[in-house]
Formats: C-alpha cells, structure tokens, sequence
C-alpha cells in the first residue's frame, strides 16, 4: 500500500505532495487511464485546417491523430492507423490532400474517413464490408470556438460542460479579435523537457518563480523602460497584483493586472514609437466594441490560463497555445503556437510574434530557464525516496485572496488529479 | 557565383577565416569580443523547424534578434542567473562546406553548413546541425556580420530542448 498522493491539511494549513506522483512509471500508468482517458483533451485549432482537404497529424495523448478538413468542410480526428494492419496511413505533418493511402497494401480512405479503395477486392469473403473498415474515431470529438477536443470516454460530459467557467476566460482571450476570431500562426515550437508532465502544469501559473527563475528577464523589461519596481508591504513579488482563480473541475487561471506590455494595446517601449499610433487604434476599437471596462480587461490585464489536464493558453506578453504530453514519467513532449487575431494588420502581427519571443519559447528570455528549472526539480527527485514531500501550502488559511504568487492554483490541479487517480476505474 | 563589376572581390579563404574566427568566439564564450564582429543593425535568426524558409514578421520563429536583442541577450548569457546556459554549456562548432553565394558592394552572402556539439553538465551530448547564412559586410577592418540566420535540419527541435546559447 503506497502512501496518500496528497496530504491537504486544511487546520495545520499544510499541503504536501508525494513525489512518487512526479517519478514512477505506474503513476503514468494510471494517468494515462484515470485522466488521459477520462478528460477532454486538446487536439488542434480549426484555423490550422482551414481549406477543405487540409490536415495535420500529431499525437494526441501519446496516439497518432490525423486531424483534418474534408472535401464538404466538416472537421474531423481520425486515429492515423490503417484498419489493415495498423500502419500510420498519413507519414506528412500538414497539408491538403483527397485522402489517406497506406504505403503497405495500398489501402486507402477518403479524408471523411471511408474506406475507398482496397487492392485486390475480389480476394475478401462476401462478409468483408469496407463500411465497417473506415479510420477510427474518438468516442467524442467536440469543439468550443474553434479549439477541438478528444474524450475516450464515451460517457464524458459534453466539452461545453467540461469546460463550465474556464470558456469564460477562453472568450476574455478571443475578445482581441473584432470577430471574435483569432488563429495559430505559422511556426510550432516541438521541444521536449527532461521532466514530468505535470511540473509544467505547476510551471505555467506560479508566479513565484518570476523573479528568481527570471531575473535576466525581468532585467532585459527594465533594460528596455518597463518599470519593475516592486511595492512593498502588500505580499507582492511582482510589480502588479494578480490573483488565482478557480474555474471548477481542475481549470484555473491566473489574472493579472498587465506591467509587461501587451500587444493588443498596452504599450511598451520594446514596442517602439512607431507602433503607438496604431495601438491606440487597436485600443479604441476594443473600447468601442465591448464599453471601456471590458476593454480594459482585455488590454490591461493578463493570464495564464490552465484547461485541465495539459492545455495551457498564456495570455501575456503575447498569446500561446502550449500543449503537453508525457513521453515517459520523467519527459515531457511540447507543442506550442502563437495564437493572433485573424484581422490583424501586417504590422500588428509582427508586433505580435516579436513580443512572443522576449519571454516564450526555446529561444525566448524566459521559456529555457523555466525548462532548467523543471529538470533541476525532475533531477533532484532522484531522491524522492528518502525525502518524500513536496512542500506546497504557500498562502493556506490566508484570510487575504489568493494571488499568483501563491500557491493556491497548483494546489487546484493536484486535488482533481487525485481526485481522478483515487478514483474506482 | 554572381558577381556584379562593383562588388568587391573576397576569396573564400578569408571569409572562412572570419568563420572560424567567429566559431572560436562563441565557443570561448568571449561574447562581447563576438558583439565587436556585428554592424550596428545586424540581426540574428533561428527560424522554426517546420518552416526553416519563413520570415519571422508573419511565422512564430525560435528567436529573431535585432541588435538590441542581441546586445541584450548576450547580457543575459553573461548572468550568472541566466540559469539555462549556467554554468556555461561547452559548445564545439565544425563549419564546413563554405560557398560565397553572392557579392554586390561590399555585402557577401555566405552559406555554410555546421555542426554544434553542446555538453552541458551529466547530460549526454546534443547535436546541433544546419547551415549558416550570413550576409557580411566588407570594412577597412575586415568583415562584420549585418545578418546571420541559423537554419536547424532536424524536423522539430525535440531533443535539443532549447536554444539558449547562440548557435
């Protein structure tokens, strides 16, 4: 009998975790049934799919997807497996084609997922049916505002009810946009981290680790006129107050009043004198569109969003769509994208990718620390059988609201994921 | 070769020269000497693996520097809080296949193919391997790098983790 994954000691005001949840092989056996196969889990965004025959492949939980348009415009996710015998039928990682042909026995399917064509036919039984051999599918397959989700579980709520509070901060995200409509944009960022999963999860909302773990960055805002000053007295770390929230069924998010520049219409001197005048377009527009509170709210303030288990939208210097998957327990797989407003002018979106780059990604001032960080922890973990505990009860029992500096958040995920993997099957 | 009358002559040896000149730099970690070889607008690229031919005004790249950037970034490396690249990654740059591609005035674009070795630490080696390309331009004092763009071959950066040295 292994020890409780959590313990939550709301009198002692104490939270600790069991590291064995961040090292053993048969916790992600677990996972991968009690969460990857129980939770609505993010596929791809319909922008990226945008003509009829479009597609990309990935891997969706660790399963070869295709995820694609077809010939009518309905959007589909296939498993990229032939119902032959089992070879990946789509090898190309995006691009627009009819259909799907297996390089083995030449099976081939339309990009609706038909079985079309089977050499040699006339060899089958009269009990081979090709209606019955079409690609395989999710049990669900859902979207809200143009994010698609898969759910192995045939049972699942709807995405719309999974989702519950969290679309509230989805809608916060895509009010950049005049239509409402915002798109990935081209480039991926696929790296993987030498860590568990679920330390990114922790990683992408504490921001308790900003001014260690950033210090160059920080440095590099101040360097270029951002002031960093920060004020004392009121428990901050940063120059601005930001709160945790919980949106319900393991989603939360971080909200933050903006310091750090915001291409959708909060200036910053990085930005450049050039860009002001348009800015201020940008923002009249927003102010005009949805009334001068909601405007600021979408300009003034930022948040790393969290989609319960592993999408995770940064709605900050700039906006990514980062997702994740456990390679094994102690490696991770990355996938992220910059995600703009589709109307965007030219000068706008290079604004935008540019401010991406100050802090995200694999070349960012920010992103490879915190990937340093998360190994340093998946490496001293090697410990983990002689020092069990991860101490994280920062900010329990404040009478105060709980800020992004806490850890109030990361405390959110690990009780709905052991929520799930206590579960009975 | 494509070599309008007014562009000034340049023999592949010395521009592999002012390569490996730049190689030995980096791979010393003298930043700032390797800061004294860009032009006052030079900028520094890595674009995207799956889409090593785009520009980074319309395509989310790895980085794409100015030379504020790069004058910052080469700060940060220099911190010892830049935590990624502390303590210093060891870094061994072979260049090979160098091809002077064009000169017009005294701008010589270079391509040349690379591999970068990083050690860093208890971790095994990771390779870094692509092409340069350069656009330098020609001074009384030698050459200076105006652009340099640093094309990754692998389909996605995976393994590699990050670029968080100059590569």
């Amino acid at each position: 009998m292994r020890d409780a994954f959590i313990i939550d000691d709301a009198r002692e005001k104490k939270f600790l975790l069991n590291r064995e949840a961040l090292v053993s092989p048969s916790v992600l056996q677990a996972e991968m049934k009690k969460v990857f196969a129980k939770c609505w889990i993010y596929v791809g965004h319909a922008s990226e799919i945008k003509a009829p025959g479009d597609f990309v492949t990935r891997r969706v939980t660790g399963r070869p997807i295709i995820f694609c348009r077809d010939h009518s415009g309905e959007i589909h996710c296939f498993f990229n497996t032939c119902r032959h015998r089992g070879a990946i039928v789509c090898t190309e990682p995006a691009g627009n084609r009819r259909g799907f042909r297996c390089i083995y026995h030449g099976w081939a399917y339309v990009n609706d997922g038909k079985l079309a064509g089977v050499p040699g036919a006339d060899a089958y039984a009269d009990t081979f049916d090709k209606n019955e051999l079409g690609l395989r599918r999710p049990p669900r397959f859902e979207s809200y505002r143009g994010f698609w989700f898969l759910c192995l579980d045939k049972d699942a709520p709807s995405l719309e009810t999974y989702l519950g509070k969290a679309k509230d901060y989805m809608d916060l995200v895509l009010d950049q946009s005049p239509s409402g409509t915002m798109e990935i944009l081209t480039g991926v960022q696929d790296y993987d981290i030498a860590a568990n999963w679920k330390l990114m999860v922790e990683n992408s909302v504490d921001d308790y680790h900003i001014p260690t773990t950033h210090s160059t960055w920080l440095a590099y805002m101040a360097n270029s006129g951002v002031g960093i000053h920060v004020p004392q007295g009121e428990g901050l770390v940063l120059p601005t107050k930001g709160w945790a929230i919980d949106l319900g069924n393991g989603h939360f998010t971080t909200d933050n009043i903006n310091f750090r520049g915001r291409p959708v219409a909060k200036w910053i001197p990085i930005y450049g004198e050039d860009a002001k005048p348009e800015m201020d377009e940008i923002r009249r527009e927003l102010v005009e569109r949805l009334g001068p509170d909601r405007a600021n709210r979408v300009a003034d303030t930022n948040r790393n969003l969290v989609i319960f288990p592993n999408l995770v939208i940064n709605d900050g210097s700039s906006v990514t769509v980062r997702t994740f998957y456990p390679e094994n327990a102690a490696k991770m797989h990355v996938s992220a994208w910059a995600f703009g407003p589709v109307e965007e002018s030219e000068t706008a979106r290079a604004r935008r990718l540019d401010a991406f780059l100050t802090f995200y990604g694999p070349g960012g001032f920010a992103t490879p620390d915190d990937v340093e960080a998360l190994e340093l922890v998946q490496q001293g973990l090697a410990n983990w059988e002689d020092d069990p505990w991860s101490e994280m009860s920062r900010g329990m029992g404040k009478e105060s609201a709980q800020l992004n500096s806490d850890e109030h958040h990361l405390r959110i995920f690990w009780r709905r994921w052991n929520q799930l993997m206590e579960a009975a099957q | 070769m494509n070599a309008p009358s007014n562009a000034i002559r340049v023999s592949r040896a010395e521009v592999e020269d002012f390569l490996y000149h730049e190689a030995a730099l980096l791979d010393e970690w003298r930043l700032d000497e390797w800061l004294e070889l860009l032009t006052d607008d030079a900028i520094y690229e890595v674009p995207p693996n799956d889409t090593p031919g785009g520009s980074s005004k319309n395509t989310l790249f790895i980085l794409a520097d100015d030379i504020v950037r790069i004058r910052e970034r080469v700060k940060r490396l220099k911190s010892p809080n830049c935590h990624a690249e502390f303590p210093h990654s060891r870094t061994r740059r072979l260049i090979t296949n160098v091809r002077i591609l064009q000169t017009e005035g005294n701008l010589v674009t270079v391509a040349a193919n690379f591999v970068c070795y990083r050690y860093r630490r208890h971790e095994r080696i990771r390779e870094f391997v692509g092409t340069y390309r350069f656009v330098l331009q020609h001074t009384h004092d030698g050459f200076r790098i105006k652009a340099r763009r640093t094309t990754l071959d692998a389909y996605e950066l995976g393994s590699l983790g990050a670029v968080s040295f100059i590569l």
